[in-house]
């Protein structure tokens, strides 16, 4: 079956990796983008499948360096399909995975395992993240160079850190001969044990144990003084605080190579929503203040912080359903990425340019081009693309998660700005029904 | 929301004039404190005195909480909290069941909503739960029907305590306007602390906080709107000047273990509440401990059992306040 070329009409193009902004037509044939710009719509005697784009955004399909797709071992909580359907609705057509499954990503074994479901199970591109240790444990070196081999993007032990400043010296100098990042969940666990929240006056007022930013801070200036000395290349989990940003932009002065990520929550929400006992506000590193919003965002506009990543962590209902301190850290967010970051452009603080730069091309570039060119609309590229309306209003409603994980603190709040269609090699993987094709 | 009973309904036994005059009691549970209005601690305090009457007479029984059944659910051990509401319940006539239990994230056991959904199922009116994590009772009321009493949730809240606290001060001090009170101890982990500062300062008395900076919970230093305003006085005889009551903490000795104290010995040596220490505050000074009392640890025997303790009142006054709060709870029921 040949299916007709796609040409999607009057949108507002924004690559940022080609620094394109401005109102014109794509066409996508063959599974690839043939033609983007603002000249002619359509070619005479071609038969096109026509979207009319106007008033919509459309930009190369979102990039995901973190997120937990829980397969193996947690299939209760998220499937690798599951996962992927959950990303295609969130704009995402390429969702890098953490190895905190079980068994964990530690071996080629696991490695192919997630690549072979993904290959015939997932609905959009899905790239493993290998083991830093061996079994997650902390103790001795996982076999980096086959997990690089098989295809992992980038090594962690995400969801805790490397308590050995020994091993992380060890992985960073390891990682080296393969050019591929380390990534830390960075967290001081003695300063942290016990921690269901930030530390503060919330925390206080709940009568819950709280964790301090300086649990987050002292593992971030560890790993960056580690990094200097290796040279390798180091990425931050999930900054979370003021002082991380401050620490990672001295770093960056410095010329030492890091690269740091923040998530939609943790620059949306502040640790206020925890109030009532919310589990599904509980999440790690947790939600924080105000203040630290504001040196998060900064962080973006001066490029301390290159991406947006959404550390997507989804649980059932029943693990939420219990005693705070009993219940599970993490937050289901593909699906609200990008309606929670528009309420940063609707209120004038990030750009929509610098938005998509930071869930397109910004994680293409630490992801490398191992997997051909990511996060772009160039012509002959593969056909990733997202279309977004900015000013659409929509009520999260989990029931309608694709997500196994229901688990967000968002649940019935109204967002404004909503993914229309993801198309994934050439082809829909996500389609408003309100969105019509002629 | 639920009304106080009708005047024509209530047993005779208790002093109808009471409750003539109560302001719409808007509690289906007793979480904690922060959401009650001054006049709601009123209403409670002034019932506890319908209830001390009932106390007082030969036979100490009153049948308002006849054929409704009163739970009390325990993942803590617990002596005299347990006792006093099980009193209290059957005080009022209510059929009163114990359980206890366990939680834990190794024991993979019933949940707690599994387990409050049996004892709703089994006709429970009221649910009393003490609970070592904090918050689990505001878990446990999104899913259930019956009321529930917080009878102490981890480092969170202690409301009943706080209002047994409230009503023995009361009846020293009058009222609470201007006092000086001084809570000397474990802060950070101690829910009896919080529950009463939430009450003292909604009663407009002034609160000071006396502990070693390891035991003092983050962001009371810092002006805020989500918790009252305290004072934190770290050296223990200028927190003591001046005070109108004086509140000790028991200092649960694992503090020690866990680094937060260099010694027990040290401990005492400066914050132990001394006789010598409580001749700074007010000559009518009273002194309150939540119990069980480590004798001459965090207080000296001699103060314990001095003129100036109202321990044993507390306890006295703990059953009154909680058959106080039963009958109100239940009150809107019918």
């Amino acid at each position: 079956m040949i299916t007709k070329p796609l040409l999607i009409q009057g949108g507002r193009i924004i690559d940022p990796s080609q620094g394109i902004d401005e109102v014109g037509n794509l066409v996508i044939s063959e599974g690839k983008i043939s033609r983007l710009g603002s000249g002619q719509a359509s070619l005479p005697g071609s038969d096109y499948d026509v979207l009319n784009a106007e008033g919509l955004i459309v930009c190369p399909g979102f990039i995901d360096l973190h997120c937990h797709l829980r397969q193996p071992g947690f299939e209760e909580k998220e499937t690798i399909s599951s996962g992927s359907r959950a990303a295609a609705r969130g704009g995402f057509t390429t969702i890098c995975c953490m190895p905190n499954t079980n068994p964990p990503l530690d071996s080629r074994a696991t490695i192919d395992y997630v690549k072979s479901v993904a290959a015939s199970e997932g609905a959009v591109r899905v790239l493993p993240i290998g083991c830093i240790s061996r079994g997650r444990k902390g103790k001795e070196l996982a076999e980096m160079g086959e997990l690089a081999q098989a295809g992992a993007i980038a090594f962690s032990d995400d969801g805790q850190p490397l308590r050995s400043s020994l091993l992380m010296r060890q992985a960073m100098e390891y990682s080296l001969a393969f050019g591929l990042p380390v990534i830390d969940h960075c967290e001081d666990t003695a300063l942290s044990e016990g921690g269901q929240m930030n530390e503060g006056i919330i925390a206080t007022r709940l009568g819950l144990c709280g964790i301090p930013a300086a649990a987050e801070e002292s593992i971030v200036a560890r790993d960056l003084a580690l990094a200097e000395l290796t040279g390798a290349r180091l990425h931050i989990a999930h900054t979370t605080t003021e002082g991380s940003v401050e620490l990672i932009r001295r770093a960056k002065e410095k010329g030492i190579r890091v690269t740091a990520e923040v998530t939609p929550h943790h620059l949306t929400l502040t640790e206020e929503k925890v109030l009532g006992y919310n589990t599904n506000a509980k999440v790690n590193p947790p939600l924080r203040t105000k203040r630290d919003i504001v040196a998060l965002i900064g962080g973006l506009k001066e490029g301390v912080i290159d991406i947006i990543a959404t550390d997507h962590a989804p649980h059932t209902g029943n693990d939420k359903l219990s005693e705070f301190a009993l219940a599970p850290f993490g937050i289901s967010g593909l699906e609200t990425a990008l309606g929670s970051l528009m309420s940063l452009v609707h209120a004038g603080e990030l750009t929509l340019a610098m938005l998509i730069a930071k869930l397109t091309c910004g994680p293409a570039k630490i992801i490398g081009t191992g997997y051909g060119k990511l996060g772009s609309l160039e012509t002959e590229a593969p056909a990733e693309v997202t279309i977004f309306d900015p000013n659409r209003e929509w009520l999260v409603d989990t029931s309608d998660f694709a997500s196994k994980g229901k688990n967000t603190p968002l649940n019935g709040e109204k967002l404004k700005g909503k993914v229309m269609a993801t198309i994934y090699q050439g082809k829909f993987v996500y389609k408003d029904e309100s969105l019509a094709i002629k | 929301m639920r009304e106080v009973k009708q005047k024509d309904e209530l047993a005779p036994e208790v002093r109808p004039e009471i409750l003539a005059t109560t302001p719409v009691w808007q509690h289906r549970h007793i979480l904690d404190l922060d959401d009650f209005a001054p006049a709601e601690i009123e209403l409670v305090l002034e019932t506890t005195d319908a209830m001390k009457e009932v106390l007082s007479r030969p036979i100490k029984k009153v049948p308002v909480l006849r054929g409704k059944t009163v739970i009390t659910l325990f993942y803590e051990p617990s002596t005299r909290t347990r006792s006093s509401f099980e009193l209290a319940a059957k005080n009022l006539s209510a059929d009163v069941i114990s359980l206890s239990a366990q939680a834990s994230s190794t024991v993979k056991g019933e949940s707690l909503v599994d387990t409050l959904a049996t004892l709703e199922a089994l006709g429970a009116d009221i649910v009393v739960m003490r609970h070592s994590y904090s918050g689990a009772p505001y878990i446990a009321t999104r899913h259930m029907r019956a009321s529930m009493v917080n009878a102490g949730d981890g480092w969170h809240a202690h409301p009943t305590q706080a209002l047994l606290d409230l009503y023995t001060i009361r009846e020293h001090k009058g009222g609470f306007k201007g006092l000086k009170a001084v809570i000397i101890g474990d802060i950070k982990h101690s829910r009896v602390a919080r529950s009463n500062i939430w009450g003292l300062t909604a009663m407009g008395a002034e609160v000071s906080v006396c502990c070693p900076f390891t035991l003092l919970p983050a962001g009371l230093d810092v002006v805020q709107h989500h918790f009252p305003k305290v004072h934190i006085e770290p050296e223990i005889e200028s927190a003591l000047c001046g005070a109108d009551v004086v509140m000790t903490l028991r200092l649960q000795l694992e503090r020690q273990q866990s680094g937060l104290l260099p010694s027990i010995r040290e401990y005492v040596k400066l914050y132990q509440l001394t006789e010598a220490r409580l001749a700074k505050a007010k000559a009518d000074a009273i002194v309150l401990h939540p119990g069980p009392v480590n004798e001459d640890i965090e207080i000296s025997l001699a103060v314990a059992q001095g003129p100036q303790s109202v321990i044993n009142e507390q306890i006295t006054n703990g059953v009154a306040v909680r058959m106080a709060l039963l009958y109100l709870l239940a009150g809107g029921s019918r």
